[in-house]
């Protein structure tokens, strides 16, 4: 009873202190809304479903930023074997997850209006299909049963090797398709001059994706790290029951090797 | 630095052995990659140019999918027993372990690649006698590319006791190599054997990133 009070107090503090940034990223949001529905105008060509970009682009710009993270976080879980950048990978990853989600949902959106059709064999859209399925991956890896630590690094080299296959997996399908046939759709909203409002628009809704994602990045790794500290709710207490002495002597400081 | 193309040539003789004496993988990842062909057939339909133009696909297919099976098996029979705790006591080892077990799981798909193929050949009517020896060493560049994420990731499957992981992570991340093989394939049976040249050098590269990768990493999967 004790335990649960006292973990409900740390999660309180760690709630409390993701309040700013939470409430920043939601004012950007609101802003970057009313600048992408009502002050941008509807694209010439395209009209209102061009606004998805507003959506596309961003989420696609956390998703990169977020598997970037991710890479970082792995290779400093192999060095150093840190519980918290396991936990901020984790985040990152979930993160990332989403947000490619979102963009390939959204993306289809904007093809089934832009070209009639809800997917096409397009190279970056297999490629970004490719990206989500390996940190869906990283993510399986992560959720493996066993001792915290083992699982951790496991799943930290399952984050290195997606990061060394991003470039391999994106000029693989470069290749595949340009050399069946010539890439015929463009993606017009990406090459062509945007009026300064659209661009003005973009921009904040970028910042407003980037804080959002770090909220949620910092909020959802802090709950990661309290619920696999010291303080243990009961459903971590049973999956790490394997070895919870080496999970308390290696997770201050690092011994002496 | 030495001690690893002796464990190497250990662990590949010894799992080729185990092959040679227990038959797994002819007696059922072979059926099964047989048994993905011919559901391919039904659900392609009996039409001769459409099975023909998509057989290399097929082909590279059902052996990837027969890998993942290899793959779980390799890692299974160490993980009985302690087995690979032991392969481990060698100090330094465990870049030697991986690439053993690359080297006999490499071995064991090129026979299953070009036995399905020649079957795919047969069925399908995919014309390998143009360029037989492109053919073949395509087949092995590709099973390389395979086992070298195979072998990687077939270790997760063991450690963490649950099957599940292997096909998520191994088909996103054998699909450059899939895709390379596939073409240089298709490129040799269409009489285009510089194409075919192109990708199976592309080919060699991935392999060679991989298994440098693995080497890297494989230690770290081990540890503790």
């Amino acid at each position: 009873m004790r335990d649960s009070a006292h973990l409900s107090a740390h999660l309180t503090h760690r709630d409390r202190r993701g309040v700013p940034l939470g409430l920043l990223a939601s004012a950007t949001a609101l802003v970057a809304a009313l600048l992408a529905l009502v002050v941008a105008p509807p694209d010439a060509l395209q009209g209102q479903a061009q606004r998805l970009m507003y959506v596309h682009v961003p989420s696609a710009w956390t998703a990169f930023l977020a598997f970037g993270v991710v890479s970082v976080t792995s290779l400093a879980t192999l060095v150093t074997d840190g519980r918290r950048a396991a936990a901020v990978g984790q985040a990152a990853a979930e993160l990332g997850v989403a947000m490619t989600g979102l963009t390939l949902a959204e993306g289809s959106m904007w093809g089934h209006s832009a070209w009639g059709a809800w997917w096409a064999w397009d190279p970056r859209l297999v490629s970004t299909a490719l990206l989500f399925l390996l940190y869906v991956g990283y993510l399986a890896a992560r959720a493996l049963p066993g001792d915290p630590r083992r699982v951790r690094r496991r799943a930290a080299v399952v984050g290195a090797c997606a990061f060394v296959q991003v470039p391999v997996v994106h000029f693989s399908v470069l290749w595949w398709r340009s050399l069946h046939q010539p890439p015929t759709l463009l993606r017009p909203e990406l090459s062509a001059p945007i009026a300064a409002s659209m661009l003005v628009a973009l921009l904040v809704s970028l910042l407003a994706f980037s804080l959002g994602g770090l909220w949620y990045v910092r909020r959802r790794s802090a709950a990661l790290l309290g619920s696999a500290a010291g303080h243990r709710s009961p459903a971590a207490e049973g999956a790490a029951v394997e070895a919870p002495a080496r999970e308390l002597a290696t997770s201050p400081v690092r011994g002496p090797a | 630095m030495s001690v690893v193309p002796a464990v190497m040539s250990a662990v590949a003789a010894k799992d080729l052995r185990m092959e040679a004496r227990g038959r797994h993988a002819a007696s059922s990842v072979m059926p099964f990659a047989v048994t993905m062909l011919l559901a391919f057939g039904f659900a392609l339909g009996p039409d001769r140019p459409l099975l023909a133009q998509t057989a290399a696909g097929l082909l590279w297919l059902s052996a990837t999918f027969a890998a993942v099976d290899l793959f779980h098996r390799a890692y299974r029979t160490e993980s009985d027993d302690g087995a690979l705790g032991g392969l481990l006591l060698a100090p330094g080892a465990a870049g030697g372990v991986y690439l053993g077990k690359a080297a006999a799981a490499a071995v064991q798909l090129w026979l299953l690649v070009v036995a399905t193929g020649l079957l795919v050949a047969l069925l399908f009517g995919l014309p390998v006698t143009h360029h037989p020896l492109l053919l073949l060493m395509v087949a092995a560049a590709g099973v390389v590319g395979l086992s070298a994420i195979g072998s990687l990731f077939g270790l997760l499957t063991v450690l963490g006791r649950r099957q599940a992981a292997l096909p998520v992570l191994v088909l996103p991340l054998v699909s450059p190599v899939l895709i390379a093989a596939i073409r240089a394939t298709q490129a040799a049976v269409s009489g285009d054997p510089g194409q075919a040249a192109g990708w199976l050098s592309v080919l060699a590269a991935f392999d060679a990133a991989f298994l440098a990768l693995g080497y890297l990493v494989y230690g770290h999967l081990l540890e503790d």
